[in-house]
């Protein structure tokens, strides 16, 4: 039995045709994910630029849930937004007091961003343009559904992709050496942020220090003199006078 | 429902896949705001009823029926307030983060068979994911209100929320590795049966791990003893001391949300999910799977039925949790922040993982629970067919090209 009612055959005469949800969606989180992008690089304070950094991850991992690849959108959400967490606790406590609150870069500083970002941009459009075709999955469903595949290429196997012809004992690279690469970039942040981080050493002492190694004045050492003498007071001498008296 | 929605009433598709999917969304939005309103009138009774105390008796009747109704038209009437030194954006979206992320969590929870938002398959691992996320707006809060009131309590909830998801995560693993699978509605489906089904009752181990889930889900969602974020007695009221009016009751939605989602979430993982502990349905000949043939009246009331009894025992069981919560709040006093830290790194964490390790140690030498004899045999064959055309073929598949899967009660 179908019921059209009134107000499907209405809505079905309007010139919307099918709207597609998947391509709504997805421009939707591109649009999310790439203006959020940009709001961290302009914003000024910390804090709002870790929340804009939080909206732009989180829209990409609203990209992985479209895509089906919802361990991997998970993920996203688990690792990269959920590490944003500490950024934003760091920035926060940073920022917390008057000096840190905005920062402001020259506008040299925009400049040699604004080339730097262009170029990268440039370089990975590139990248991506050169891609022969996209493949689509089949219908849906892929065809291999574990990153087996993808782990073997990064160590430098290629089951996904043998070598074919005559180089056929030739072994392929794989993903080896961009895998190194970034491993040691991140290396270098890490040693980078550890030299930045690290306890500095202190040319002159605290004043805390200073006072306390100050030599008492006389009253309090004849005080304490005072206290040692007594027969019924256990110890050793005053806390002013600490073990040095 | 799509399927429903295009062939009975006549709607096009992408008009189908939009009904279907604001129908999940306000249902779920209803839960939670609803579920608010029950839950603070049930916190005062409770509290009222454990301090010696009669609680709301004039509002809408003997029992104060409609306390909540009332505050809630307080809260809409209150002057919103900003603190002068504020950051103004920060402000005002931070009541949304937090409840959105509680909102977003309760998408892949399961309310009954097949009554779930959005069926993932790796549904426990987004919830937990999520739920983290609600202490952004936390800290956004704490940091946006230039008060150091708030400062300090949205830090303690930020150290504290960041600590408990380790054990938090351990305990959840468990029932996910007996389970075999992250999909909440498999783990809840292989707990069918009798009540020593239930993950809980699987070994020792499970049954010890549930109260470390049970002390960590009351940590993650920051009620007493763990409400460090907001002591009273020290912060004021912590994260939320400068919020008023509607921002404010947002932030307790989303308390009230997350409490009754963890609930949910022990029902899931550990206490059944859906099923009850005696399987009434299942003895009385009813079914979850719609018949295909031969629709005998059992054939078209069951499924609706079952389904009603499983949202009727898993609401039940969420409830208890609450209420449970609510309890422990009212009875316990609050903790100084170095013990809860030592609570979860010194307690939580190795007792977790030493349980966590002998339930894995369990599953090897003694699969199929604390006697096996009692397991329900049918339960592969059961999982079988969850997975099988009968009527699961929509969520088998992941988004397809055309719009966004969304899974609802046929």
């Amino acid at each position: 039995m179908t019921l059209v009612l009134p107000a499907a055959a209405l809505v079905n005469a309007l010139p919307l045709g099918a709207i597609n949800w998947h391509t709504v969606f997805f421009l939707l989180f591109a649009v999310v994910a790439c203006g959020s992008a940009i709001a961290v690089v302009v914003a000024d304070s910390i804090v709002r630029m870790a929340l804009y950094l939080v909206f732009s991850l989180g829209a990409v991992a609203g990209l992985f849930l479209l895509a089906g690849a919802e361990f991997v959108g998970a993920m996203q959400l688990m690792i990269y937004v959920g590490g944003t967490l500490v950024l934003l606790v760091f920035g926060v406590m940073l920022t917390a007091q008057t000096p840190f609150v905005s920062i402001k870069s020259s506008g040299g500083d925009r400049i040699l961003a604004g080339f730097v970002a262009t170029a990268l941009l440039g370089t990975l459009l590139l990248a991506a343009l050169a891609v022969p075709a996209w493949r689509r999955p089949a219908s849906g469903v892929l065809a291999a559904p574990t990153a087996t595949p993808l782990g073997m290429a990064l160590v430098g196997v290629r089951v996904d992709d043998p070598p074919v012809g005559a180089d056929a004992t030739a072994t392929r690279s794989g993903y080896l050496l961009p895998f190194e690469i970034v491993s040691v970039h991140l290396l270098a942040v890490l040693v980078g942020a550890a030299y930045l981080a690290r306890a500095k050493r202190r040319k002159t002492p605290r004043a805390i220090e200073e006072v306390a190694s100050r030599r008492p004045p006389a009253a309090v050492l004849e005080h304490a003199e005072a206290g040692r003498h007594e027969p019924n007071r256990s110890g050793s001498g005053s806390v002013l006078t600490g073990g040095s008296a | 429902m799509v399927e429903l929605l295009t062939s009975t009433v006549g709607l096009p598709g992408w008009l189908a896949w939009t009904v279907a999917a604001l129908v999940s969304a306000v249902l779920i939005l209803n839960v939670i705001a609803g579920g608010a309103l029950v839950f603070i009138w049930a916190e005062r009774k409770v509290a009222a009823r454990i301090q010696d105390r009669l609680g709301p008796t004039r509002t809408g009747g003997r029992f104060g029926w409609l306390q909540s109704l009332a505050d809630g038209i307080k809260l809409l009437a209150k002057e919103d307030l900003m603190p002068e030194g504020a950051d103004g954006m920060l402000f005002k979206l931070a009541p949304y983060v937090s409840f959105c992320a509680s909102f977003c969590a309760f998408i892949a929870l399961p309310f009954a068979f097949d009554v779930v938002g959005q069926r993932l398959n790796v549904a426990v691992f987004f919830v937990v994911a999520v739920l983290g996320l609600e202490v952004f707006g936390v800290i956004l809060a704490g940091y946006a209100s230039a008060s150091k009131w708030s400062l300090f309590g949205a830090m303690r909830e930020a150290a504290q929320v960041v600590s408990y998801e380790v054990p938090l995560g351990m305990c959840v693993v468990v029932p996910v590795m007996l389970a075999g699978s992250m999909d909440m509605v498999t783990i809840a489906e292989k707990q069918a049966g009798w009540a020593w089904n239930w993950y809980v009752f699987h070994d020792p181990f499970t049954f010890v791990i549930f109260w470390i889930y049970v002390v960590c889900a009351v940590a993650s969602v920051n009620r007493a003893p763990f409400d460090l974020a907001e002591a009273e007695s020290e912060l004021v009221a912590g994260f939320h001391t400068e919020y008023s009016g509607l921002r404010w009751s947002f932030f307790f939605m989303a308390e009230y949300g997350s409490m009754f989602l963890v609930s949910a979430m022990a029902a899931v993982l550990f206490l059944g999910g859906w099923n009850g502990p005696i399987p009434v349905a299942a003895l009385l000949g009813f079914s979850e799977a719609t018949g295909d043939t031969a629709p005998s009246l059992v054939q078209l009331v069951g499924p609706y039925l079952v389904r009603l009894v499983g949202l009727a025992n898993l609401l039940g069981k969420a409830t208890l949790g609450v209420l449970i919560m609510m309890w422990i709040r009212w009875s316990l006093p609050r903790l100084r922040i170095d013990q809860v830290m030592a609570v979860c790194l010194k307690y939580c964490t190795p007792i977790a993982a030493v349980m966590f390790a002998g339930a894995m140690l369990w599953q090897v030498f003694l699969p199929g629970g604390l006697v096996p004899g009692l397991r329900r045999p049918g339960g592969e064959i059961r999982e079988g067919w969850l997975e099988g055309p009968g009527g699961r073929a929509a969520a088998a598949e992941p988004a397809t090209a055309d719009g966004k899967v969304v899974q609802v009660t046929p």
